[in-house]
C-alpha cells in the first residue's frame, strides 16, 4: 500500500453510529506504568474504612428493622384478631423476621410486650377434645423454662416468656456461632424450646423458622417432622463444646392414640416431665393462647400440678393472677379477656394501682360457679402483687384447670376413655360410609 | 492597560518571594478587572517572537489554567466563562495560538499546542471553531518539520481533550490519515515521527470505525509495528505504548496480528533498551487483563457471557511466552527491594507471569516448575531469587488441587530459606511467596486438605517471628505473611493454632513497631496492619491479651502528642504514626466492644481514649482525622448512650469533619459517624442536631463536595430522624424539598454508563433510607400528619423507580420498605393514595416473588403494613 492508498483507505466512509468508550488518555501518563509489585493491592486502611461502612449500613438496617417490628407489635390489634375474617388475620401474624429481630434487638419492656404477643401458648385442658387419636399429637412436656431460641449472625439468644434473655451463647444451630456461618449470616432459625436445667439441654417443642424459611404457615404435623429432619442436618444435638454451649434435643412426639398417650404418659424420658402437651395436627404456629394446643397434668406426670405460693406451699385457697383494666375490671390474659371481678376506684387510688398492673387474688372454692364451661367468681380477695418477673395474668383455662385439679380433676382415665370413644366414632362413620 | 505584561510574567518567576508575590497579585488583579484583555495579552505574549521564552511559556501556562481545572465545578465555570467571551477577542486569541505553532521556539510551540487543545475541548463539542482541524491539517503539508511536529502534537492533545463523538467521522479520518502518515518510515524527521506516534496513542480512541475496516486496520497496525523497529529508542517506546493501548481498546481485532506482535515483543524483551522492553512486557500484561476480565464475565452467574469473546491469546502463546518471561526474572537489579520506585525487567516479567497464571490457571504449572526446580538451589542468588519469584507468582490462578502437592513440598524449603539464605533478595521474595501461600492456599474456604496444620503452624510462626527481626524489607514481607496466616484462621474459633501463641505474636509485632529502622520499607505500617488483622481474627479466649494492648497503644498515642516542636518532616512522620495508632485502636474497640466478655471492662478506658482522640484532632492532618473519626464511631457504638458525656467536647470536631470539603474522605467518614452517634445516643443527640443538620444541608448544596458523599448524607437524615423521632419536625421544611429534588433527579437520570448508574442507585438508596428513617421516626407520634403532604411525591418516586427498571437490588429492597413505612406511619390516611400507586401492586408483587430474601422480607413487611392501611 503506497502513500496514496493510505489517504484513500483511511478516508473511506464509516458507519454513522460509533463507539465512544475511550476516555482521553493523557500524554503525561505515557511513562512506563507501574503495576503493584509484591504488595497486597488493598491497604489495611481501606479495609478498615470498608469494614466501618459495612458495619454502619448493617446497623442502620438493624435500627430500621427494629423500628418496623416495634411498630408492628404496637399495631397488632388488641382484640379483633379472633373475630376478623381469616384473610386479614393472616396479615396480622408476625413474620419470622419480626421474631428474629425482636429476639436479638428488643430491650426491656419492648421485648416483654413483644414476646407476650408472639409465643404460642396452650390452653389448659378442661375437657378432652374430640378426635384425639386422629387429629392430635401428644408429648411429655419437659420441666423447665419455656423460651424462644433464635440463631443468626453467629450468635444464639434464648428469651423466656417475659422477654428477658436467658442465655446468649454459641450453638451448632445454623449461623448460631461465629464458626458455622453458612449462607447469608443474617438468615435465622427460631425454635420454641424448653430449657431443662438438670441436664442443661434445650428441648425443642416447636420450630418457627429454619435457615430463614418461615414455618408459621405450616401445620404442626409438618413442623414436628421438620424439627426431626432438620436438626439431624446439624450437630446441635451433640454434647456441648466451645462453639456449642448447650445441647439441643428433640422430644418424642406421638400420635395421640392409646399407645401414643401411654408412651408419652408413662414412657421414660431423659428429662423431668411437667405434664403432657397436645397439639392439633393442623394448627399453624399462632401467637397467643390457642385452644388447638392444650396442656394437661396430673400428679403422676408433673410435680407442679397445683400452683404454689412464693414459699412453695400449696395455699388453702385457689389463687389467680389477673390484670387490672382501665375500667377497674380484673381480667385474664385471654384474648378477649375474661373478667372475674372488679376493684373500686377508692381501693385503686389508695393502693396506687395502675391499669396493666398484675394482681394476685385468692378465692374460696364455694365462691365459684361454672356456667357453660366458664368460671364465675363472686368474691376475690386481694393478696398482693405477683413476682415481678411475671408478664401475664393467668388464662381462664388455667384458673379453670386449677379449680378442677382441686376438686374433680380430668384424669388420665378420662383421656383414655375419650380416645376409645373417638375410636368407635370413627368406626361407626366407616360403617355409615359403606352403607 | 499600563501593565507591562512581560515584566510581570518574569517577576512572577523570580527567586525573590516578595517580588513573586507582588507579580502574582497584579496578575490576579488584571484578570479580575479585565478578563478579555488579560487573556488577549497572554496570547499575544505567547505569540510574540520578540519576547523572552520564560514569559511566553508562563503566559501560555496561565492561559491554559484559565481554561481548565481538575475540579469539576470549577471546570464548568471556566468553560462557561470562555464561551461567554466576546467572539472577536476569542478569534484573536485563537489566531495567536495557531500562529505560535510555527514559532522557532520549541517551548512556545509546545505550550501553544496544549492551549489550543484546551480551547478545542470547550468549543468543538459546542460546534464552534469548525475550521480548527482543517487549518491544522493544512499545516501538515508545510515543509518545516517544526511546524509539522507542533501540529501533530496539537492533534494528539486535541484527541486527549475532545471526546470522539464530538468530531465528525470525516474529520477523524483526516486526522488519522495525517497522524499515520507522520508515523510512516518514509517520514525523514524523527521529531515529526515521534510526535505522530505519540499523537496516535491519543487518537486511538477515535479510530473505532477505522479499526473495523480490515484494510485501514491492517495499515495502522503495519505502521505501528514498523515504528517499533525505528532506530530511535523514543519512537520504539512510543510505538509499543500504542500497541499496549491497542491491546486493551481493540482486543477483539488482534487475532491476525498476534504472531507478528509476539515476535516483535520477544525481540524487544530480549534485546532492546529497558524502557522499550518494559512496554513490550506490558503488552502481554494488558492482554492478560483483558482475558481475565472476559473470563470473569464468562463465569459470573448473571450472564455467563461476555460482549467480547475470549480469543485465548495467552493460552496459545503460552509455550513461547512463559520461557520469555522466565528469562526476564534473572535480570534483577541489586537492591531493587530497597528502592520503592524501582520497576525493572525482572519485576515486570514476574508481574506478567502472575497475570498469565491467573489467565490460564493450571496450564502454567508444568511450564514453570522445571525452571523453579532447576534454579532454586543454584549458588548464584539471582537464580534462587528468580526461581522463588516464579513459584510465588503462579500461586494465584491454578487450582488448589494442582498447587497443594507442590506447596507441601516447597513449604519446608521456603521456611528454611527464609532463615538461612545468605541473600536478602532471596529472603525478601521467599517471605513474599510464603505470604502468597497463606493468602491463596490457606483458610477454611479451601476444599483441599489443609497445607497449614496445627503441626507445622508452630514452625511457621517461629520462622516468621524470627524473620520479623531481619532487615526491614524482609521483616516487612514476614509481617505480610503473618497477616495472611492470621486471616486464614478467621473462622477457626478457639481451634485456631495461633491462639496459644497470641501473646508472642503481639509482642513480636509491637517489638517491630519500635525498631529504629521501622521507618524503612514501610515496616512500621506493615507491623501495625498485621497487628490489626491478628486482633480482628482473634478468638474470645485471647480477649484479655487484646485488653492489655489497650493501655499500650494508648500510651504510644499519648507519646506522639507530647513531642515538642517538630520539623515538617517529623510532623509528617508523627501524623503517619498517629494514623496507624488510631487505626489500631479502632480495630481493638470493635473487637473488645463486640464481645460480651470484654465489653464492660473495656469501656473503663473510654474516658482516656476519648481524651486522646480529641487531642489528636488538634493536630491537623486529614488521614489522622479520618482514622480518629473511624475509631470514635466504633467507640460510640460500643459505649451506647453513655457516649453523650463526650459530645460537648467532641462536637466541634464533628462539625469540622462535616465541613471538610477538600478531603472528602474525612467528610464521608464523619457523616458515617453521625449515623453511629444517632444509634448510640438515640434522643440524646437532639441538642446537637441543629448544628449537624445545618452542616449536612450545606454539604448537600455545595458544588465543591465530592458527589460520593451525598448519598450517605441522605441516609444520615434517616438516622437522625429515627433517633429523634418527631423532633425532626423542624427540619422537614429544609430536608424534604432537598430529598424531593434529588429524588426527581435520580428517578430520571438516564444512565448510559455503568459508573453513573451505580452512583444514581447509591443516591436513590440514600434518599429512600432518609424517607424510611423519617417515616419510622414519626411513627405513633401525634404529628404524623405533617408527613401527609409529602406522601404523593414519595409514592410518585417509587412508581418512577419501578417504571425506570434500572434500580439495583439494594434500591429495590429499600424502596419497597419505604412503601411499607409510608403505609405503617400514615395508616388509613394514606390508604387511597397507596391503592392508586403502581408500587402497591405490580412493584410489590414483583418484590414478593423475588429470590432475594432481603427484598422478600421487606416486601412481606410492606404487604402487611399496606393491608392494614387499606383495610383501615
Amino acid at each position: 500500500m503506497g502513500e496514496r492508498g493510505i489517504v484513500d483507505c483511511v478516508i473511506g466512509p464509516g458507519p454513522l453510529i460509533r463507539y465512544c468508550d475511550c476516555s482521553p488518555l493523557s500524554l503525561s501518563a505515557m511513562a512506563p506504568p507501574h503495576r503493584p509489585y509484591k504488595r497486597p493491592a488493598i491497604s489495611d486502611q481501606q479495609r478498615r474504612r470498608d469494614l466501618a461502612l459495612q458495619a454502619q449500613s448493617s446497623r442502620r438496617a438493624d435500627a430500621q428493622a427494629r423500628a418496623r417490628s416495634l411498630a408492628n407489635s404496637l399495631l397488632s390489634p388488641p382484640s379483633s384478631a379472633e373475630t376478623a375474617e381469616s384473610d386479614s388475620e393472616r396479615d396480622h401474624e408476625p413474620t419470622a423476621t419480626d421474631v428474629a429481630t425482636a429476639a436479638s434487638k428488643l430491650r426491656g419492656s419492648d421485648a416483654r410486650r413483644w414476646f407476650a404477643r408472639h409465643i404460642m401458648l396452650p390452653e389448659w385442658m378442661a375437657d378432652a377434645p374430640p378426635h384425639l387419636a386422629s387429629d392430635w399429637h401428644v408429648f411429655a412436656r419437659p420441666a423447665g423454662k419455656r423460651c424462644l431460641v433464635v440463631s443468626c449472625n453467629g450468635m444464639t439468644i434464648s428469651r423466656v416468656r417475659n422477654g428477658s434473655i436467658l442465655h446468649r451463647f454459641p450453638s451448632a444451630l445454623p449461623n448460631g456461632s461465629k464458626r458455622d456461618i453458612s449462607g447469608p449470616a443474617s438468615s435465622y432459625s427460631i425454635l420454641d424450646c424448653i430449657f431443662h436445667e438438670p441436664d442443661e439441654t434445650y428441648y425443642i417443642i416447636d420450630m418457627i423458622c429454619w435457615r430463614g424459611y418461615s414455618l408459621y404457615d405450616c401445620t404442626a404435623e409438618f413442623r414436628f417432622f421438620w424439627v426431626n429432619s432438620k436438626l439431624m442436618e446439624t450437630t446441635a444435638s451433640d454434647p456441648p463444646s466451645t462453639y456449642h454451649r448447650y445441647r439441643f434435643s428433640v422430644v418424642p412426639i406421638y400420635e395421640c392414640t392409646l399407645e401414643g398417650l401411654e408412651a408419652a404418659y408413662s414412657g421414660s424420658t431423659p428429662y423431668m416431665k411437667d405434664g403432657l402437651l397436645f397439639y392439633n395436627k393442623h394448627v399453624h404456629y399462632q401467637a397467643g393462647i390457642t385452644p388447638l394446643a392444650l396442656v394437661w397434668k396430673d400428679e403422676a406426670c408433673s410435680q407442679y400440678i397445683i400452683d404454689t405460693d412464693s414459699k412453695g406451699q400449696v395455699p388453702s385457697e385457689q389463687h389467680v393472677v389477673l390484670e387490672l383494666q382501665e375500667d377497674g375490671k380484673l381480667a385474664t390474659s385471654d384474648d378477649p379477656p375474661v373478667v372475674f371481678g372488679s376493684l373500686d376506684n377508692e381501693f385503686i387510688q389508695k393502693t396506687n394501682l395502675r391499669p396493666g398492673n398484675l394482681l394476685r387474688f385468692a378465692f374460696r372454692d364455694e365462691r365459684v360457679k361454672l356456667v357453660d364451661g366458664k368460671m364465675e367468681i363472686s368474691e376475690l380477695q386481694f393478696v398482693g402483687r405477683p413476682n415481678r418477673a411475671r408478664a401475664f395474668a393467668d388464662s381462664h383455662s388455667k384458673a379453670l384447670f386449677q379449680y378442677a385439679a382441686r376438686h374433680a380433676p380430668l384424669r388420665i382415665e378420662d383421656l383414655v376413655a375419650s380416645i376409645q370413644s373417638n375410636h368407635m366414632e370413627v368406626k361407626s362413620t366407616d360403617v355409615e360410609m359403606q352403607g | 492597560m499600563s501593565v507591562d505584561v512581560t515584566q510581570v510574567l518574569l517577576s512572577a518567576q523570580s527567586a525573590d518571594g516578595a517580588t513573586r508575590k507582588l507579580a502574582e497579585e497584579s496578575l490576579k488583579q488584571f484578570q479580575e478587572q479585565n478578563l478579555p484583555g488579560f487573556l488577549f495579552s497572554l496570547s499575544s505574549e505567547l505569540a510574540n517572537e520578540e519576547k523572552p521564552e520564560e514569559s511566553r511559556r508562563l503566559a501560555g501556562l496561565i492561559l491554559k489554567n484559565a481554561l481548565d481545572s481538575k475540579e469539576q465545578n470549577r471546570k464548568s465555570e471556566l468553560f462557561q466563562r470562555w464561551l461567554a467571551l466576546d467572539a472577536n477577542v476569542k478569534a484573536q486569541i485563537k489566531a495567536f495560538l495557531l500562529q505560535t505553532l510555527s514559532s522557532p521556539v520549541a517551548t512556545a510551540r509546545s505550550t501553544s499546542s496544549q492551549v489550543i487543545a484546551k480551547v478545542a475541548g470547550i468549543e468543538i463539542p459546542q460546534k464552534q471553531w469548525p475550521e480548527l482541524i482543517g487549518s491544522l491539517l493544512s499545516n501538515i503539508h508545510q515543509v518545516q518539520p517544526n511546524v509539522k511536529q507542533a501540529t501533530l502534537e496539537t492533534l494528539g492533545y486535541l484527541c486527549e481533550e475532545v471526546s470522539p463523538e464530538a468530531v465528525d467521522q470525516d474529520q477523524v479520518n483526516k486526522i488519522l490519515t495525517a497522524v499515520v502518515q507522520g508515523m510512516n518510515a518514509s517520514e525523514g524527521n524523527s521529531d515529526v515521527r515521534l510526535a505522530a506516534t505519540r499523537a496516535l496513542y491519543n487518537a486511538l480512541g477515535f479510530a473505532q470505525v477505522n479499526f473495523s475496516n480490515d484494510m485501514e486496520r491492517d495499515y495502522i497496525m503495519r505502521v505501528v509495528c514498523e515504528a517499533t523497529q525505528s532506530p530511535e529508542v523514543k519512537i520504539r517506546q512510543a510505538a509499543f505504548e500504542c500497541l499496549v493501548a491497542i491491546s486493551s481498546t481493540y482486543y477483539d481485532k488482534l487475532a491476525t496480528y498476534m504472531q507478528d506482535i509476539f515476535n516483535i515483543t520477544a525481540k524487544a524483551v530480549r534485546g532492546d533498551e529497558e524502557s522499550v522492553a518494559l512496554q513490550a512486557i506490558e503488552f502481554w500484561s494488558s492482554i492478560c487483563d483483558e482475558e481475565i476480565d472476559i473470563l470473569d464475565e464468562y463465569s459470573s452467574e448473571f450472564t455467563a457471557d461476555s460482549d467480547v469473546p475470549c480469543y485465548y491469546f495467552i493460552k496459545q502463546a503460552l509455550p513461547a511466552l512463559v520461557p520469555m518471561l522466565l528469562e526476564t526474572l534473572l535480570k534483577q537489579e541489586e537492591d531493587q527491594d530497597l528502592d520503592e520506585g524501582a520497576w525493572n525487567l525482572a519485576m515486570a516479567g514476574g508481574t506478567c507471569l502472575g497475570l498469565v497464571a491467573r489467565t490460564v490457571g493450571d496450564d502454567i504449572v508444568p511450564l514453570v516448575m522445571p525452571f523453579v526446580e532447576e534454579n532454586i538451589t543454584k549458588p548464584d542468588w539471582r537464580h534462587r531469587e528468580a526461581a522463588t519469584y516464579a513459584f510465588g507468582s503462579i500461586l494465584e490462578g491454578p487450582s488448589a488441587d494442582k498447587l497443594a502437592p507442590l506447596v507441601n513440598v516447597a513449604l519446608n524449603f521456603m521456611l528454611s530459606a527464609l532463615v538461612k539464605d545468605p541473600s536478602n533478595h532471596v529472603k525478601d521474595t521467599t517471605a513474599w511467596t510464603l505470604g502468597r501461600i497463606f493468602e491463596f492456599l490457606h483458610g477454611s474456604a479451601l476444599e483441599t486438605a489443609p497445607i497449614i496444620t496445627s503441626e507445622n503452624c508452630q514452625q511457621i510462626l517461629t520462622v516468621l517471628l524470627q524473620s520479623m527481626k531481619d532487615v526491614p524489607n524482609v521483616a516487612e514481607k514476614a509481617c505480610g505473611a503473618l497477616y495472611f496466616l492470621a486471616q486464614g484462621y478467621v473462622d477457626a474459633g478457639s481451634a485456631s493454632p495461633l491462639a496459644p501463641f497470641f501473646q508472642d505474636i503481639v509482642q513480636s509485632l509491637l517489638f517491630v513497631t519500635h525498631r529504629e529502622d521501622a521507618g524503612e520499607s514501610r515496616l512500621r505500617t506493615a507491623a501495625y496492619e498485621t497487628l490489626n488483622e491478628v486482633v480482628r481474627c482473634s478468638v474470645e479466649e485471647t480477649g484479655p491479651i487484646v485488653m492489655q494492648l489497650v493501655p499500650v497503644i494508648m500510651m504510644e498515642l499519648h507519646q506522639t502528642l507530647e513531642a515538642g516542636k517538630l520539623s515538617t518532616d517529623e510532623r509528617e512522620k508523627r501524623s503517619e504514626l498517629q494514623g496507624l495508632l488510631c487505626g489500631c485502636l479502632q480495630v481493638i474497640i470493635q473487637k473488645l466492644g463486640g464481645m460480651e466478655s470484654t465489653k464492660y471492662s473495656f469501656l473503663q478506658y473510654a474516658d482516656q481514649m476519648m481524651e486522646l482522640f480529641l487531642r489528636v484532632f488538634a493536630c491537623r492532618n486529614a488521614t489522622v482525622h479520618e482514622e480518629a473519626m473511624l475509631a470514635i464511631g466504633a467507640l460510640a457504638y460500643a459505649a451506647g448512650p453513655n457516649f453523650s458525656k463526650y459530645m460537648a467536647q467532641f462536637y466541634q470536631y464533628l462539625e469540622m469533619g462535616l465541613q471538610n470539603f477538600e478531603e472528602y474522605q474525612v467528610c464521608a467518614i464523619t457523616v458515617g459517624v453521625v449515623g453511629d452517634l444517632c444509634r448510640a445516643l438515640e434522643d440524646k443527640i437532639l441538642p446537637f442536631c441543629d448544628g449537624i443538620m445545618t452542616q449536612l444541608l450545606k454539604d448537600l448544596s455545595s458544588n465543591q463536595l465530592h458527589r460520593s458523599v451525598k448519598p450517605p448524607i441522605f441516609s444520615c437524615f434517616g438516622d437522625i430522624a429515627l433517633a429523634i423521632g418527631e423532633n425532626f419536625e423542624k427540619y422537614l421544611i429544609y430536608a424534604m424539598p432537598m430529598l424531593q429534588s434529588a429524588a426527581d433527579l435520580s428517578a430520571h437520570a438516564a444512565s448510559a454508563d455503568d459508573e453513573l448508574l451505580d452512583y444514581t442507585n447509591q443516591l436513590r438508596n440514600g434518599i429512600l433510607e432518609a424517607y424510611s428513617g423519617i417515616l419510622q421516626g414519626f411513627k405513633s407520634s401525634p404529628k404524623t400528619q405533617l408527613l401527609m403532604p409529602y406522601a404523593p411525591h414519595i409514592l410518585h418516586f417509587l412508581d418512577a423507580l419501578y417504571n425506570g427498571k434500572d434500580m439495583d437490588d439494594t434500591v429495590m429492597k429499600t424502596a419497597i420498605g419505604v412503601l411499607g413505612d409510608l403505609a405503617d406511619t400514615l395508616g388509613v390516611h394514606a390508604g387511597p393514595l397507596i391503592s392508586q400507586s403502581i408500587s402497591s401492586k405490580k412493584f410489590l408483587e414483583e418484590c414478593l416473588a423475588s429470590d432475594d430474601p432481603l427484598i422478600k422480607e421487606s416486601a412481606d413487611w410492606a404487604r402487611i403494613a399496606i393491608s392494614r392501611a387499606v383495610s383501615g
